[in-house]
């Protein structure tokens, strides 16, 4: 094999040096996993931010994005089965235009179907449908040993909810069989409101999510005082044709995916500064004049407004930035998300935007990372600071009985980290039967001290 | 000019990245296909994907490239398969290793015959029943490195040279009787080839934009392809370097 590659998450911190094997064929990908005894990591699309997807050490990074061949698709039941390479992208590209579309989607397309099931990634429709897991109904493992394993709801359950937001660290997730979602139309019907302050988010929240299938709220992480939490509430569901303007009418499903904008080079660190963010956040608040606005917008728009930036995360210049995302119990979430956010501004370490949003309960995963309450997620770039704020607000999660997130983290540390995630033995006993020796782990799993 | 909607085209070495791509374009251009590779599992799965994302009619089975005695009924098959043959594009190759070849002939012979030998046989084969026939087209992955013997993969490079060679006169034979042969000359393209190579080659092609062109050429009934276009330019100056000097030269 060649020589280490430099790899890093999304975040571009940390980053480590690992061989890498990139299978076109299943048959090299057995004899990956078979070869050596080394350790072993399945990365999909790299787009986790942290050190998830990172092996470092001795080892193996396996790239699966070659991996990407859709087996089957059923238009009765809507199941398409295909390998774990798949990105979303590819399904959308695919089905839009025949009427499915994703039953769960985070907030980029460029993600594969085997890092969606390996975190149990969650969407808009959290608080209604749950993670994308409860669309899975099967799916294929390659297990430590070198065999297959199928596993699914109804079958070889307790692997199947090991491996669902296992991080990768029970085998190699090679094949999904996922529930598509049916539609009408490519497009949302959107309404947009304004919220002056935290409880008017939590208000409106309560008052409209009945009617919608999607929600969200963009946080302004720096209005303070009695502006705290000021933000743009985004609900939506898919639109029906008689919804559509007249030009769109004639073909509902028609989907034009967004073409990719690239930032072709990293932004000089500090350009997002307090200032800059600040005067950004203001005209994007005030963008919108009128406290509610509807209207009918594309699927890219409304569920992948970042994908249009190719490289978005350049933005924040080389050394990166962590995105942090935590979920609080719901009787914690708004005292919690009150002090979460005055930490961050008293850190003086800018961030965007926040995303908050409304989760509907944990999923089956035994590492599941929802739970009935608040997630939020905001990005801080990497500077002086950094690691006391994350410090603080791991024990600020901690301490009001909530979770941080795994497919983001690169800080977290092991004891925090076993608060959070209560059902880790439980894990940890299905690990030892299917992979004694460790051979899948990664970075993270290192720091947190998963092993078996 | 060859209507590509509805011909019935045999892809030997199917599970090759730039096969696969190549088969996705011709696919979503309504070819008919039949996938021909060594790993028939994963021709297999890469015909469903093809039945999936593009509706795609497609069928499969073994290929033995060495296999000389086999070539016949490989060709019988296809047709059988597919209701005809109007083209063929093979993929089979290996790339080696030439200090491997230096030392061990079993390895020479091997990239020697997978490169020239074995698919000058399915071509000669299927070239005489496309002139029987009065139509069809043959298109070959042959490489830039048949252009140049370069010191790190001349058992690699004579073999496409001789590979280049042989559809150029068969190029000959068959003008004017129907039948069309293109020489696809890809430059370095980010393949399981080439993945992992311990100096990648500049200018790496991804293998969309190298299948696109090879789709074009076909279409468009073109002789020679340099895949992606600029390497037309980049050879034509490496031959113009007199061999006096190529020797010097650490490439």
């Amino acid at each position: 094999m060649s020589e280490p590659t430099s790899l890093s998450g999304w975040g571009r911190y940390p980053t480590v040096e690992s061989r890498v094997d990139r299978p076109e064929k299943r048959s090299a990908l057995r004899s990956r996993v078979e070869g050596d005894g080394e350790p072993v990591l399945a990365r999909g699309a790299g787009r986790s931010y942290g050190d998830a997807a990172l092996l470092d050490g001795s080892g193996t990074t396996v790239l699966t994005d070659r991996l990407n061949r859709m087996l089957a698709f059923d238009s009765n039941t809507g199941v398409l089965r295909a390998e774990a390479g798949v990105r979303l992208r590819e399904i959308l590209e695919t089905f839009v235009s025949r009427g499915w579309f994703l039953p769960v989607t985070p907030g980029t397309k460029e993600v594969t179907l085997g890092g969606a099931v390996a975190f149990d990634i969650h969407g808009k429709n959290h608080h209604r449908d749950g993670g994308i897991s409860n669309f899975v109904r099967e799916i294929e493992l390659l297990t430590a040993d070198g065999k297959t394993v199928t596993c699914g709801p109804k079958q070889n359950e307790e692997l199947f909810w090991a491996t669902v937001s296992g991080a990768g660290l029970t085998g190699i997730i090679t094949e999904v069989a996922l529930e598509l979602r049916p539609i009408e139309t490519a497009h949302v019907a959107e309404r947009i409101l304004k919220a002056q302050d935290l409880d008017d988010a939590f208000a409106l929240f309560k008052e409209h999510e009945p009617d919608y299938l999607y929600s969200v709220a963009w946080i302004d992480c720096l209005a303070s005082g009695g502006s705290l939490g000021r933000s743009h509430l985004m609900f939506g569901r898919h639109a029906t044709p008689d919804e559509l303007p007249a030009k769109q009418r004639r073909d509902p499903l028609g989907y034009e995916p967004d073409h990719l904008a690239r930032l072709p080079f990293d932004l000089p660190e500090g350009v997002l500064n307090e200032y800059t963010v600040k005067a950004f956040n203001q005209l994007f608040y005030a963008r919108q004049r009128t406290r509610d606005k509807q209207e009918v917008v594309g699927i890219d728009p409304f569920f992948y407004p970042l994908d249009a930036i190719g490289d978005w995360n350049r933005m924040y210049g080389e050394s990166g930035f962590v995105q942090f995302q935590c979920v609080l119990p719901m009787d914690e979430s708004y005292d919690g998300l009150k002090e979460i956010l005055s930490q961050v501004q008293e850190s003086g370490l800018a961030s965007f935007l926040a995303v908050l949003k409304r989760m509907g309960g944990p999923d089956g995963g035994l590492l599941t990372f929802p739970m009935k309450g608040y997630t939020l997620a905001l990005d801080i770039p990497r500077r002086d600071g950094l690691e006391p704020l994350l410090r603080d607000l791991h024990e600020t999660v901690a301490r009001r009985g909530g979770r941080v997130y795994l497919a983001k983290d690169a800080y977290l540390r092991p004891g925090t980290f076993r608060e959070m995630y209560p059902a880790l033995e439980e894990w940890l006993a299905v690990k030892r039967g299917v992979d004694p020796e460790n051979r899948f782990t990664s970075a993270q799993a290192h720091r947190l001290g998963i092993e078996p | 000019m060859p209507q590509i909607r509805g011909a019935n085209v045999l892809i030997v070495g199917a599970t090759s990245t730039i096969a696969r791509h190549a088969a996705g374009e011709l696919a979503a251009r309504g070819a008919r296909l039949h996938l021909a590779a060594r790993d028939e599992a994963d021709a297999e799965r890469i015909g469903r994907d093809l039945e999936v994302r593009r509706g795609a009619e497609v069928s499969w089975g073994p290929f033995e490239a060495t296999d000389y005695e086999d070539h016949e009924r490989l060709l019988d098959g296809a047709t059988d398969a597919m209701g005809g043959l109007d083209g063929l594009l093979v993929a089979v190759g290996m790339l080696g290793d030439q200090a491997r070849a230096d030392a061990d002939p079993g390895h020479l012979r091997d990239v020697i015959e997978v490169n020239y030998s074995a698919p000058a046989s399915l071509i000669a084969a299927a070239a005489n029943r496309f002139e029987a026939q009065g139509e069809g087209w043959i298109a070959a992955l042959s490489s830039v490195a048949g252009d140049r013997g370069r010191s790190s993969n001349y058992a690699y490079g004579s073999a496409k040279a001789g590979l280049t060679a042989f559809l150029e006169g068969l190029r000959g034979r068959l003008h004017g009787g129907g039948v069309h042969v293109l020489t696809v000359k890809p430059g370095p393209t980010d393949t399981k080839m080439t993945f992992g190579m311990d100096d990648p080659p500049p200018l790496m092609a991804e293998p969309e934009p190298v299948a696109e062109r090879i789709v074009w050429a076909i279409k468009e009934d073109k002789d020679v392809c340099y895949a992606p276009p600029i390497w037309r330019y980049v050879m034509a100056a490496i031959r113009l370097i007199p061999a006096s000097v190529f020797k010097k030269l650490d490439l």
